[in-house]
């Protein structure tokens, strides 16, 4: 019993019952193990890992620059951006915004940098619930590949403060053929 | 020594030493005050996330939620498993608790720095959420109530090694611990590993506070604080699981069917659960590829083997011994004739299902890195681990009290009728509120958010509406759940004020 000592003797041998559950958990364990790596491998959709250090001005700068170069619109007091696909993209996150309003194409490949200016927040884009956290110090690089056009938004979904409900951004993903005339 | 110190229990035939005995009986105490006041803090909260009722003001949703956070995890777990491992390390082996007093201190310590953060964080000085992210800074009296409370718990879980030492000595036990006691061995050196974690953190963030630290990196702070955070949920888990041995040895006489398999389990937690903590970093920044696959992943995979492992030995003990008392026709006749009417078994028959089909599963799907991208940090995230440590842990807890009121308060149980009930409500409650949140999740419902509208926004974004039955079953089931804890409460308080005492 689970409340008393055991027998004298309990390395025992398992039992034939013991023996094929174990084997079936190893088993089933195995599979998941090994598709960690072969997913990691072969699958389309990983979470990146390629980090920089960087200061909260210093990146505030880049994010200037960027919309100084490729701005084409304004929505709501934020600057909508049409980056060119080979450049690097920046998203701020600052209580309480996602800065500035980004216009993808879609098919191309981005690098998208994500960095915080103060505190914790957390990179929500919906509807297609894609997440990471965005850092203070830290600029976190995104590789995004837009496969549906449309307008996205960005949610804040870690907690960072009494406006933290009212963070959300917006990204836009417009047909290659469409925004050539821009 | 006098013999008057101690008495046989008369349910089980443990002897029961005084000194243990009152110690454990205020650490249950303290343990169901706080899950009263979470309780509480839990159904403000959950009426204010189901968006039909939206009950709380912005400051208090945060605030509240913060409470709970600390509240339920922390204290109600915290004092419930010091109970525990007393009851474990003395109760079990019919010895004396050694140095009562360095138990009395633990318990003071956690008492005060208990009330000291729920104090800080009424007042205001400390919305932060129990994970405190920095550089999100609280009143630095906020980190000290997390120390002093930690440092309790850390020398309760010492106290453990040393009755067992003394236990050994005195003729407690000859050669091996009683399984249920080794799993509280197991929980035990998690808490000490895990509670330096603690130390690791809560001191820096402490001195940070006080700007006697200019500052704290963030990704680090996540690191360690889930060392912390994580690593003691498998406490819990070992906890939980001895509790679901010894339940099982109390109730029918379970008894495993080969301790080897049941004790190499435990040993798999202690090696490789620590390290699955980084599944809250999948996301992050900062960490490689591969040293996220190799801790999580890999690591957690040998844990889930241990809980496979538990999930067949439990069950097959307690089939054996129902079919050695008779129960023999057919497959599934002792399965009819088990005591669902006894509410400690019904808890521990609730919380292994619910803990392998809700918690555990969504644990290691959640856990992989895939998956994270589009679960992290979702409502989903909140309703995995309330099938995890309130499914599985606090339902399991709520079912070995019943059983800690005859043999430690001398008490029976008053309302036996509503005691029967009470675990099916809590566990339908929890259930139906840990898959409305799950399935909230899944449309990216994000959790520890005032307003799913999002109004004061600077553009306006609707989730599918969908998301609004999902929400409503949240808040049924938070309902439910509720009631199902307040019936926990009254019968375990009523028992021991009120209860028809035991001879
Ligand atoms: C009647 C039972 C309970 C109900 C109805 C309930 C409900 C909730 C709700 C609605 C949230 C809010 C999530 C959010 O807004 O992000 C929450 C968070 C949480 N609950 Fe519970 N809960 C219950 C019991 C418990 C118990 C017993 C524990 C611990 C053992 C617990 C641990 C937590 C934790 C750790 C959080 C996260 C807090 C945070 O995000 O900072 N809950 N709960
Ligand atoms: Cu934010
Ligand atoms: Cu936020």
């Amino acid at each position: 019993m689970a409340i008393r000592e055991p027998e004298r003797i309990w390395w025992k041998p398992f039992s034939k019952d013991e023996r094929m559950w174990v084997t079936v958990a190893v088993v089933w364990m195995l599979v998941s193990f090994l598709f960690m790596p072969i997913y990691h491998l072969y699958g389309a959709q990983n979470p990146p890992s390629e980090t920089y250090k960087v200061e909260p001005e210093a990146f505030d700068k880049l994010v200037t620059k960027m919309i100084d170069k490729y701005k084409v619109g304004e929505e709501n007091g934020f600057p909508i951006v049409h980056p060119d696909p080979n450049e690097p993209v920046f998203i701020r996150a600052q209580m309480w915004q996602w800065y500035p309003i980004i216009e993808f194409e879609k098919g191309k490949t981005y690098r998208v940098h994500l960095s915080s200016m103060d505190i914790q927040h957390g990179f929500s884009v919906q509807p297609i619930n894609l997440n990471f956290m965005a850092l203070p110090g830290y600029d976190y690089v995104l590789k995004l590949t837009p496969t549906t056009s449309g307008e996205f938004h960005i949610v804040c979904n870690e907690y960072c403060g009494v406006g933290h409900h009212t963070m959300v951004g917006k990204i836009y993903v417009k047909d290659a053929a469409k925004t050539a005339a821009n | 020594m006098a013999n008057q110190d101690f008495r046989i229990c008369s349910e089980s035939g443990l002897k029961v030493y005084k000194n243990a005995e009152t110690l454990i009986k205020w650490n249950v105490i303290a343990a169901l005050a706080t899950l009263a006041v979470g309780g509480l803090m839990a159904l403000l909260v959950a009426l204010t996330r189901w968006p039909s009722v939206h009950l709380l003001g912005l400051t208090e949703y945060y605030r509240f939620l913060t409470a709970h956070g600390v509240d339920a995890l922390l204290a109600w777990i915290l004092f419930f498993e010091m109970a525990l491992v007393y009851f474990a390390s003395t109760v079990v082996l019919g010895t004396r608790f050694r140095g009562v007093v360095v138990g009395w201190i633990s318990f003071a310590l956690m008492l005060i720095g208990g009330a000291l953060i729920n104090v800080i964080i009424i007042m205001g000085r400390a919305d932060v959420m129990f994970t405190s992210y920095a550089p999100l800074k609280a009143d630095p009296l906020y980190y000290l109530g997390v120390i002093l409370f930690a440092v309790g718990a850390l020398i309760g879980f010492i106290m453990f090694f040393v009755n067992v030492v003394y236990a050994k000595r005195d003729g407690g036990f000859k050669r091996s611990l009683p399984l249920g006691s080794f799993g509280l061995a197991a929980a035990s050196i998690i808490g000490v590993l895990t509670l330096a974690h603690g130390a690791g953190i809560f001191i820096p963030a402490f001195l940070w506070s006080l700007d006697f630290i200019g500052y704290i990196d963030p990704s680090a702070y996540r690191l360690v604080f889930w060392g912390l955070g994580h690593s003691s949920q498998q406490i819990n888990v070992c906890a939980m699981v001895a509790v679901w041995y010894m339940t099982s040895a109390f109730v029918v006489g379970g008894k495993p069917v080969n301790e080897k398999l049941s004790r190499t389990a435990f040993v798999l937690y202690i090696l490789f659960i620590n390290l699955a903590s980084e599944h809250h970093l999948l996301v992050d920044p900062v960490l490689s590829t591969w040293h996220k696959i190799v801790n999580t992943s890999y690591m957690m995979h040998l844990a889930v083997l241990a809980s496979m492992i538990h999930a067949f030995a439990i069950p097959a003990s307690i089939e054996v011994a129902l079919r050695k008392q008779g129960f023999r026709s057919g497959l599934f006749e002792w399965f009819k004739k088990a005591p669902w009417g006894n509410p400690a078994f019904a808890a521990v028959a609730l919380s292994i299902l619910l803990f392998g089909f809700l918690g555990g599963i969504t644990g290691v799907i959640f856990g992989t890195e895939q998956f994270n991208i589009i679960r992290h940090n979702t409502f989903a995230i909140t309703g995995h681990f309330h099938g995890t440590v309130v499914a599985g842990t606090t339902i399991a807890f709520m079912g070995f009290t019943y059983l800690l009121i005859p043999c430690i308060f001398k008490r029976q149980l008053i309302w036996k009728g509503f005691a029967q009930i009470q675990p099916y409500l809590y566990a339908v409650g929890v259930a139906m509120l840990s898959i409305g949140m799950m399935s909230a999740g899944a449309f990216g419902v994000p959790r520890r958010h005032y307003d799913i509208t999002f109004s004061g926004a600077p553009f306006s974004f609707t989730f599918d509406p969908a998301i609004d039955m999902f929400m409503s079953m949240m808040g049924v089931g938070a309902l439910l759940a509720v009631a199902g804890g307040v019936l926990f409460i009254l019968i375990g308080f009523g028992s021991m004020i009120w209860g028809k005492e035991v001879k």
